[in-house]
């Protein structure tokens, strides 16, 4: 059959991503939704009351006292059956930290976006991914969408993904904070939500149930624990493999094709540069403007955090040299300080690939096309001299070396 | 509002069914069980708990057992009020959509010590309060964190010995008095508050009922002497909860939509030194230092007797 054959009618609308995730929240008929004002997280859960409050959506929206509160309460209201959605960002996600672990711990298939933000202190209400990269152990499943297109269609995946009965993990979606959280874009949804509807089918699963009734995060000791910790994994594991059925699913029906890894102009690139979230599309600019001057550079966009790409990354990576990867959060005091950078390693130093980290737009600190010009210049200048420094390029700082 | 209730009168009116089963590893002569079976008994099978950290929690769910017959679920210490804010509210709302049969009437009850209540899930017991879900929560209070080896808690009464509060040359057992956290919650203004002891099983026992029965949030507190903790030969646990009472240690009251009455009366009241002197976290105190908690009492109870308008708490009578 062909494929437009089987796209659903669509609209096109304007919207920013947390308004994207509001109409995904709607769409995917959410049962109860718990969140507590935090920037810049605090629109989509403004939305959402406006939603509820007009009727469009059938939820019970609890608003809890804390984060710490909004991520159990979604706890309380998944293992009790009901699908269910929380939305934070910096603080907030660190408050929610301990909760993270028991989430998925306890396998249940919570969906959470995440606008990105800096971390205190100093306070900074603006954006880099310190509060994201630090849930990189939690166990929760994390995609980084980079246009507000791409937030609605990850909020679907990530129920198909996460209520899939070979996965059951939580899942968060992530992108720029204000820069995408609060910026405008066109993008296309549904005109009818049952489209969706029927792409997360209610499928039953072990839950809080009067009828047969089970004990739900109890205490293990030794002989059990790891054995239950193995089952993450391999969880996790399955993940990977229902991301991409599901992506394939979402290209069917909605005709928008999303990879692992995506690569960008990568044919004959000798050089790539590797980015995530809405810094992409300035880096996809900065590789044609290169490209005129005559390297052969390409990009690499990271969309899936964890589980991390690392097969169709080599791929990817095949016939490069070099890669330069840039990080918008800082792993103090690790050996290289891009936590990406860091994910990225092992598999290039395999393939005999040079890998430069880069630290840039720290607390918002702008990157523009000629920030990626210099930092690519500064590279080439390091290859020059065959010095492959083990550490980061902090790009853009005062008083930096 | 005036509902009819079916109050428990004597033992034999309560139901034969266990619903906490025995095998758990709590304590010989910890009472928290005899709250926790007498909970379910009243609550029965349509039931969901929500339990805190803490002793009864780590104790009745070792893996692969567990000693619950209804739907149990722990998430962690400072969160059990709002993980049931979550259930209460599913269930509210998969009524509605028809994915639980609506006519099945489902109660959720939290079941947490003072550290998960007075201390750590403060916060979370007051969000879930002012947001008015129908939750009963049940506060089993022992005085202080026993699941880690008995440190104060904002509960531990004053001049208690804890590892934390010792006993000693300067430091003479707990410095504060402990947190009133009945009429903190009655300040919410929830429909049904009451204070009970586990040795006033019948007035314990129609206080769940109460609860439950209650349109929003209710708040039940059952002090439980902790054989442990307290330091005192396990077959003396409901002796010492009814020796609480009668020297006034503790009240057993209730706010019933904002009316408050003490359901227990003490015509004569016994000296705290009969509730004290069993118990070793007490012990190696004063003469002056036990005088000086029979006058924090005679003032509590002298505040309680006012606020009822009568006498409900005797005179200290020496026997």
């Amino acid at each position: 059959m062909e494929r437009s054959m089987l796209r659903v009618k669509q609209k096109r609308v304007a919207l920013n991503s947390n308004h994207a995730v509001a109409y995904a929240v709607r769409d995917v008929d959410v049962d109860v939704i718990a969140a507590y004002p935090i920037t810049p997280q605090t629109t989509i859960m403004e939305k959402l009351s406006e939603m509820v409050a007009n009727g469009e959506i059938d939820a019970e929206l609890i608003h809890v006292e804390s984060e710490h509160s909004a991520l159990s309460a979604v706890v309380g209201a998944s293992a009790a059956g009901a699908r269910v959605f929380t939305a934070t960002s910096s603080q907030g996600l660190e408050l929610m930290h301990e909760v993270l672990h028991i989430a998925s711990g306890m396998r249940l298939p919570i969906v959470m976006a995440v606008p990105t933000r800096a971390l205190s202190a100093p306070i900074s209400i603006w954006n880099d991914y310190s509060d994201l990269m630090n849930t990189r152990d939690t166990s929760w499943i994390t995609l980084i969408a980079s246009t507000a297109q791409e937030v609605y269609d990850s909020i679907i995946q990530a129920y198909m993904v996460a209520e899939d009965p070979r996965v059951l993990l939580p899942v968060m979606v992530a992108y720029d904070g204000f820069l995408m959280s609060h910026t405008y874009e066109p993008l296309n949804i549904p005109e009818d939500p049952t489209a969706i509807r029927e792409l997360v089918p209610r499928r039953d699963r072990i839950k809080l149930d009067i009828d047969k009734p089970v004990t739900m995060g109890t205490i293990t000791d030794p002989r059990w624990y790891y054995e239950i910790k193995y089952q993450q994994v391999k969880a996790m594991q399955n993940a990977s493999l229902v991301l991409k059925e599901t992506s394939k699913t979402i290209h069917e029906v909605l005709g928008r094709k999303y990879e692992p890894v995506e690569g960008y102009k990568m044919d004959d690139a000798e050089v790539a540069i590797l980015t995530y979230g809405g810094l992409f599309g300035t880096v996809q600019e900065s590789v044609d403007i290169i490209r005129d001057k005559g390297l052969d550079i390409g990009a690499i966009r990271l969309r899936q955090w964890r589980p991390f790409p690392s097969e169709e990354l080599t791929h990817l990576m095949h016939d490069i040299d070099t890669i330069i990867v840039i990080d918008r959060a800082i792993s103090y005091g690790a050996s290289i300080q891009g936590p990406v950078a860091l994910e990225v390693y092992p598999i290039a130093a395999r393939m005999g690939v040079h890998v430069f980290s880069v630290i840039a737009g720290i607390g918002q600190r702008t990157v523009l096309e000629k920030d990626i010009m210099g930092i690519v210049n500064k590279v080439l200048d390091y290859l020059d001299q065959g010095v492959i420094p083990l550490r980061s390029i902090y790009w853009g700082v005062r008083g930096g070396e | 509002m005036s509902v009819r209730i079916n109050l428990v009168r004597r033992a034999q009116d309560l139901p034969r069914e266990e619903l906490f089963m025995p095998g758990h590893g709590l304590c010989a002569g910890c009472t928290a069980s005899t709250i926790v079976r007498h909970l379910l008994k009243i609550a029965g099978r349509n039931t969901i708990v929500v339990n805190a950290t803490g002793c009864v929690e780590v104790s009745t769910t070792m893996y692969p057992y567990t000693s619950w017959k209804v739907p149990w679920i722990h998430v962690a210490f400072e969160n059990a009020a709002a993980v049931a804010s979550g259930v209460e509210s599913a269930i509210r709302v998969l009524k509605k959509k028809g994915v639980i049969d609506p006519s099945k009437e489902i109660k959720v009850i939290v079941l947490a010590g003072d550290g998960g209540t007075y201390d750590i899930g403060f916060q979370a017991l007051s969000g879930m309060l002012e947001r008015g879900h129908k939750i009963m929560y049940v506060l089993y209070d022992n005085e202080a964190y026993m699941n880690t080896g008995i440190q104060r808690s904002g509960s531990t009464p004053a001049h208690a010995w804890t590892t934390t509060t010792p006993i000693g040359k300067v430091m003479r057992g707990k410095p504060q008095v402990k947190k009133p956290i009945g009429e903190i919650v009655a300040a919410h203004r929830i429909p049904y508050v009451a204070t009970t002891n586990v040795a006033h099983f019948i007035d314990m026992d129609n206080k769940f009922i109460k609860g439950l029965q209650a349109e929003g949030p209710s708040f039940i507190h059952v002090l439980q002497p902790c054989t442990a903790g307290w330091k005192f030969d396990p077959r003396l646990g409901i002796k010492l909860a009814r020796l609480a009472t009668q020297t006034a240690m503790w009240i057993n009251w209730e706010y019933d939509h904002g009316e408050f009455r003490v359901t227990v009366k003490v015509p004569k009241r016994k000296h705290v030194r009969h509730y004290l002197k069993p118990q070793g976290r007490f012990k190696g105190l004063t003469e002056e230092e036990i005088e000086e908690i029979q006058k924090l009492v005679n003032s509590e109870v002298e505040r309680i007797n006012k606020m009822v308008g009568e006498e409900v708490i005797g005179p200290l009578a020496e026997e």
